[in-house]
């Protein structure tokens, strides 16, 4: 499959919370975003906006790190948040039932290195990393979607 | 009259529970598997995931928490069991196990919510009266709760992004010290200056009773990557007074917003902690002090009972049973369930974009 990259210099939280909105909008049931990126570096707040834009409405978006998984109920299909920084081996994501969302819901997964070779082959990558007081977001996947994503942002 | 003396049932969280409690407030006995069950290459408890190692551990708890009781299934009067919120598969084995048992003996069985256990424990552990106001903060968990009665909760307000207890464990991480990070923070801002470096107090300078404790984290990584330049690695004295000022900005914005949902409570009997965060020392003596200032009760049940444990789904059982509920087979397990079905939601800061 051809892939390429996009890069979105993020220079403060509007600017994420700006990102996560284009996202929403985006995405498709049976997308998943693996979100990368060390301590600190903003996953959960990207997840976060994008889901509350997805479902367009005032909803707690917890941090899933101590829940592992938070799902949220959409008209237009569910959202699975994942945290698998706790997780230790593989077959706890088939327990999770993470394996069976990919292909129902949206599914953001924070610490996707866990997944193994369980992540989905057409599986969009976000990288964040520090950029001076902001953050700089590379999101790599199937050229054709990431072109559609470019027009709109 | 004789006491009632009911089951409690816990698998929601990483911990796998069972306890025999009375309605005189007697625990009887209170078995948790689990908590020692550290992963040093992540930090943290392992959670336990699959419901059928929940299920398998719940046997043998219910087992041990009844011989420690000395009693048969026979010698109780009810069954609770947690029926979310958490881990659809822990508390599914829970709400199974709960009802093949009350199918087998005829006992009546009660679903409890987790968040209610912990809310409902003050009047386990001291008698308190209603109302009162409840300061849950652990490392899932963080909000403001005005308990009014058995089913009668308010939220007042809580964290909107991470739990102060998930922001210690990560300050640890970022830090190099150990798991869990709340004691190893704690022992490190003991040995430092919590006023040299100054750190943010997020969403103080709002009104209301929300926090947040996300910023707080990747100051404090910006904060060690600062005091390590040019020098390769990070002073101990650094990072010493890193975890003071850290510890100090969690203590000042729980203080501050406690302070705030209190005035919210001119009736409240008490001021009452519970969660792991809630053994944070200054975390303590900061509300401790609120308290003394207001002139009001504060009361902090014993860390067995403010973390999670299976002898506050026992009492929440009784005092629901005692209420007038009962649950049928139709229990169901709920993997989300506010204790507060009328609170709006928390909203991020700031949020903007097409749809806000």
């Amino acid at each position: 499959m051809d892939r390429s990259e996009l890069c979105f210099d993020l220079v403060d939280a509007a600017a994420t919370e700006r990102l996560g909105s284009a996202l929403a909008d985006w995405l498709r049931i049976g997308d998943t975003l693996l979100l990368e990126g060390p301590i600190g570096a903003g996953k959960t707040h990207l997840a976060r906006s994008l889901i509350q834009a997805r479902l367009g409405r005032a909803e707690d978006v917890p941090s899933p790190t101590f829940t592992l998984v938070q799902t949220y109920e959409d008209e237009r299909g569910d959202i699975w948040h994942a945290d698998l920084y706790r997780l230790s081996q593989v077959d706890e994501v088939i327990e999770l039932g993470l394996d069976a969302a990919f292909d129902r819901a949206i599914c953001l997964v924070e610490w996707p290195d866990r997944l193994g070779d369980l992540a989905p082959d057409g599986a969009f990558q976000l990288t964040l990393s520090a950029k001076g007081d902001g953050r700089v977001a590379r999101l790599s996947g199937p050229t054709a979607r990431l072109k559609e994503l470019g027009r709109v942002c | 009259m004789k006491p009632l003396t009911f089951l409690g049932i816990e698998s929601s969280c990483d911990d796998t529970a069972a306890a025999v409690v009375r309605s005189d407030g007697t625990i009887m006995a209170s078995v948790v598997e689990g908590q020692t069950a550290l992963h040093a290459a992540f930090g943290g408890v392992v959670p336990e995931i699959a419901a059928r190692a929940h299920a398998e551990r719940l046997d043998t708890c219910v087992e041990q928490a009844l011989t420690q009781a000395g009693l048969a299934l026979t010698d109780l009067d009810g069954i609770a069991v947690t029926a979310g919120p958490g881990l659809i598969g822990g508390v599914l084995s829970g709400v199974m196990l709960a009802k093949g048992l009350a199918l087998a003996t005829g006992l009546p069985m009660v679903g409890v919510n987790h968040l209610a256990g912990h809310a409902l424990t003050p009047r386990l552990t001291d008698g308190l009266k209603f109302p009162y106001l409840m300061l849950l903060v652990s490392g899932g968990h963080c909000q403001f709760l005005r308990v009014d009665g058995v089913d009668r909760f308010t939220r007042l307000g809580g964290s909107i992004d991470d739990a102060p207890g998930e922001a210690f464990d990560k300050v640890a991480k970022i830090l190099a010290l150990p798991q869990p990070g709340g004691p190893s923070v704690q022992a490190e801002a003991a040995l430092g200056d919590a006023k040299r470096f100054p750190l943010p107090r997020p969403l103080l300078d709002r009104p209301g009773c929300d926090m947040s404790f996300s910023g707080l984290k990747t100051a404090v990584l910006r904060l060690r990557d600062t005091c390590m330049t040019g020098l390769g690695g990070l002073r101990a004295q650094d990072r010493r007074d890193i975890c003071a000022a850290f510890q100090g900005a969690v203590a000042d914005v729980l203080t501050e917003k406690t302070r705030r949902a209190l005035l919210t409570c001119p009736d409240a009997t008490a001021l009452a902690v519970a969660g792991g965060v809630a053994a944070n020392v200054e975390i303590r003596a900061r509300l401790t002090a609120l308290c003394n200032e207001l002139d009001l009760r504060f009361l902090a049940p014993p860390l067995a009972l403010c973390t999670d444990n299976a002898a506050m789904i026992a009492w929440a059982g009784i005092e629901r049973f005692q209420s007038g509920a009962l649950d049928g087979m139709e229990l169901v397990a709920r993997p989300r369930w506010p204790l507060d079905q009328t609170a709006p939601a928390l909203i991020g800061s700031g949020k903007k974009g097409a749809k806000a």
